[in-house]
C-alpha cells in the first residue's frame, strides 16, 4: 500500500482532488448540521426550525450534484490511478451516503412536524430515547468525517465497529415503543412518527460507517465492506 | 468509542493534515535505490516462458540493469513501465541478445527460454531471435514489398518447401496481425507505402511470420494515432492466446489496458512487479505510485 503525499507534476489536478474533497468536508458538514438542527426541532418543539431543515434538503442534493460533475470530469480528464483513483473513487461514494444522510435527516424534520402540527402532544415517553440515538448518530457521522479529513484508518475502524452499539440501541427503542403501543394503542400515531426517526437515526449510523469503511480503501487500499468486525479490526494493522 | 460530547462541524478540510497510516521506503525519486533492494512483489509465474536471474547490464562503467529477477509467463502480456532511462528497454533487449550489438555493452546473470539459457556460447542468436522477435518502436519495414516484407523471414529460415506454402503463411501471418483485408489487393506494393499504423502491424506479421514463442515490443504505439494504437492493442490482445509478449510503453493507460502483470523500473532497478489490477489501483511501493500517479517532480 502506498499514498502519495508529494505534489502531482500536474499542480491544477491536485487542486482538483483539494477541491473534491472540500467540497465533500463541505457537505458533510452542511449534513451534521441538517441532523443537529432536526433533533434539536424535536427537542424545542420547534415547528420553523424543521421545516428549514426540510426546505434546505435541496442546498444538500446540489452538493451531491456538483461533487459528481467534479468526480467525472476528473475520471474522464485526467484517467486516475493509484492512490488517486481510490480517493476519487472514496469520495464519489461518499457523497452517495451523505445525500442519503441528509434525506434521513430530511425525514426526522418530517416526523417532527407530524408530531406536533397534530391535535396533541406526544407522550414524552415515547421520544425517550431519540435523544441518545441521535447523540450516538451524529458522534458516528462526525468521527467517519474527521477521518476522512485526516485519512486516519484507526479512527474509521473505530467508527465502523461502533455502529454495533447503534443498532443494538435501536432494537431496544423499537421493542419499547412496541410495548406503549401495546399498552396504550392511542399512543400507535406518534409512536410509528418516532418509530420513523429512530429508524432514520440507525441508517445514520449505517451511512456513517460506509464512510468510514471507504477510509480504509482510500488509504490501504483494501475493501472492508460486508465484513466481520474481527476482520474489519484487522484490516487497520495489516 | 471515544466520541465527542457535543455535535460540530467538521474542520476546515484544508488544514486537514494528509497523514500516511505506515511508514514507506525512503527512496527519492532521483536517487537510485540502495544496495541490496529487493523487488517488491511476486518475481517468478507458475508457467515461466522466461526467466531472468540475477540480470546485470553494464555499458562501460555505467551499471544500467542492477540485479534484476523477473519471470515472463507463457502467454501473457507483461508491461515495463518506468520514467527515462530507467532500463526497460535495455532489459528488454536482453530478452533476445540485442545488446550484443553494442561493443561497450556487458551482461552478466542468467536469462533462460524454457530453462535454456540464452546467452550460452553454443545457441545460434539467429534462431533465438527467430523464436523471440521484437517490434521496435518506429515501424520499420523492409524496402521490399508487403508481401517480401512477411516472406523473408520465413525464406532464410527455409521454413516453407513450395510457393504455396509460402503465401499460405504470408496470408496467415498478416490476418493474425490484423492487416490482410487492408492490403490483400496490394501485396506487390512496397510495405513502406503504407500508413504508420498499416507498418507497424506489417512489422507485427514479419515477426510473427518466422513462429515466435515470444514478442518483444518496444514502445510500439508510440508512434502512431490513437485509431492505430487501439487496433495494435487489439492485436496484442489476441495474439496473446500463442505468444508472451513484453510491451515497454510509456503510456500508463495503455500498459493498464493490454497487459496482465507490470513491472516497473527506476534507474536501473527492478522496483515492483504485480498483477496490472494492484500495481494500478494499489502499488506497494512508493515510487511506483509516485510513477503512475505522476508525482515525480
Amino acid at each position: 500500500m502506498s499514498v502519495s503525499t508529494d505534489g502531482h507534476t500536474v499542480k491544477r489536478y491536485d487542486q482538483q482532488l483539494g477541491d473534491l474533497r472540500s467540497l465533500v468536508l463541505e457537505m458533510g458538514g452542511l449534513v451534521e448540521d441538517q441532523i443537529q438542527r432536526a433533533v434539536q426541532a424535536l427537542q424545542d418543539e420547534d415547528l420553523g426550525t424543521a421545516r428549514e431543515v426540510i426546505a434546505r434538503d435541496h442546498v444538500v442534493n446540489g452538493f451531491d450534484v456538483r461533487a459528481d460533475e467534479e468526480v467525472v470530469n476528473l475520471l474522464a480528464l485526467r484517467q486516475p490511478v493509484g492512490s488517486d483513483l481510490r480517493l476519487i473513487l472514496s469520495m464519489a461514494k461518499t457523497v452517495t451516503d451523505l445525500e442519503r444522510i441528509g434525506d434521513e435527516a430530511q425525514k426526522i424534520a418530517r416526523m417532527v412536524t407530524h408530531i406536533f402540527d397534530g391535535s396533541s402532544a406526544p407522550n414524552q415517553k415515547l421520544l425517550r430515547d431519540v435523544a441518545g440515538m441521535a447523540k450516538l448518530a451524529a458522534n458516528m457521522l462526525h468521527g467517519a468525517l474527521d477521518a476522512l479529513a485526516r485519512m486516519d484508518v484507526d479512527r474509521a475502524i473505530e467508527i465502523a465497529c461502533g455502529d454495533e452499539e447503534l443498532d443494538t440501541e435501536f432494537q431496544s427503542a423499537l421493542r419499547r415503543l412496541v410495548t406503549f403501543m401495546m399498552e396504550d394503542p392511542r399512543t400507535i400515531g406518534h409512536a410509528i412518527d418516532v418509530l420513523f426517526m429512530i429508524k432514520a437515526l440507525e441508517r445514520i449510523g449505517d451511512h456513517a460507517k460506509n464512510i468510514a469503511e471507504y477510509v480504509v480503501y482510500l488509504v490501504k487500499g483494501k475493501d472492508v465492506r460486508h465484513v466481520s468486525i474481527e476482520s474489519l479490526s484487522a484490516a487497520g494493522k495489516g | 468509542m471515544n466520541q465527542p460530547n457535543t455535535l460540530t462541524r467538521i474542520e476546515d478540510p484544508a488544514m486537514a493534515e494528509i497523514q500516511p497510516q505506515q511508514a514507506q521506503p525512503t527512496f527519492s525519486a532521483t536517487e537510485p535505490a540502495p544496495e541490496g533492494h529487493r523487488t517488491v512483489g511476486k518475481i517468478t509465474v507458475d508457467n515461466p516462458k522466461m526467466s531472468a536471474r540475477d540480470v546485470n547490464v553494464y555499458y562501460g562503467e555505467k551499471h544500467a540493469i542492477k540485479h534484476v529477477e523477473l519471470d515472463i509467463g507463457t502467454n501473457e502480456v507483461i508491461a515495463l513501465i518506468g520514467p527515462s532511462g530507467c532500463g526497460k528497454s535495455t532489459f528488454l533487449r536482453t530478452l533476445n541478445r540485442m545488446n550484443d550489438t553494442i561493443d561497450i555493452c556487458r551482461v552478466t546473470g542468467n536469462i533462460s527460454l524454457d530453462g535454456q539459457d540464452i546467452y550460452d556460447r553454443r545457441l545460434d542468436v539467429v534462431q533465438l531471435r527467430a523464436r523471440v522477435g521484437m517490434v521496435f518502436q518506429k515501424p520499420n519495414p523492409f524496402p521490399k514489398s508487403i508481401f517480401d516484407n512477411v516472406a523473408y523471414g520465413p525464406k532464410i529460415h527455409g521454413m516453407t518447401s513450395s510457393r504455396a506454402e509460402l503465401e499460405d503463411l504470408v496470408r496467415w501471418s498478416l490476418e493474425k496481425a490484423g492487416l490482410w483485408h487492408e492490403v490483400k489487393d496490394r501485396l506487390e506494393q512496397p510495405g513502406t507505402g503504407l500508413s504508420g499504423g498499416q507498418q507497424q502491424r506489417l512489422c507485427i506479421a514479419r515477426a510473427i511470420a518466422v513462429s515466435p514463442e515470444v514478442i518483444l515490443m518496444d514502445e510500439p504505439c508510440s508512434a502512431l494515432d490513437p485509431i492505430a494504437t487501439a487496433k495494435i492493442e487489439e492485436l496484442i490482445d489476441e495474439l496473446r492466446e500463442n505468444y508472451s509478449i513484453v510491451i515497454v510503453t510509456h503510456s500508463m493507460q495503455q500498459a493498464a489496458r493490454v497487459s496482465q502483470r507490470t513491472a516497473y523500473f527506476h534507474l536501473g532497478d527492478l522496483i515492483e512487479v504485480g498483477e496490472t489490477e494492484q500495481i494500478f489501483t494499489n502499488p506497494e511501493h512508493k515510487l511506483t505510485e509516485g510513477y503512475i500517479t505522476g508525482r515525480f517532480g
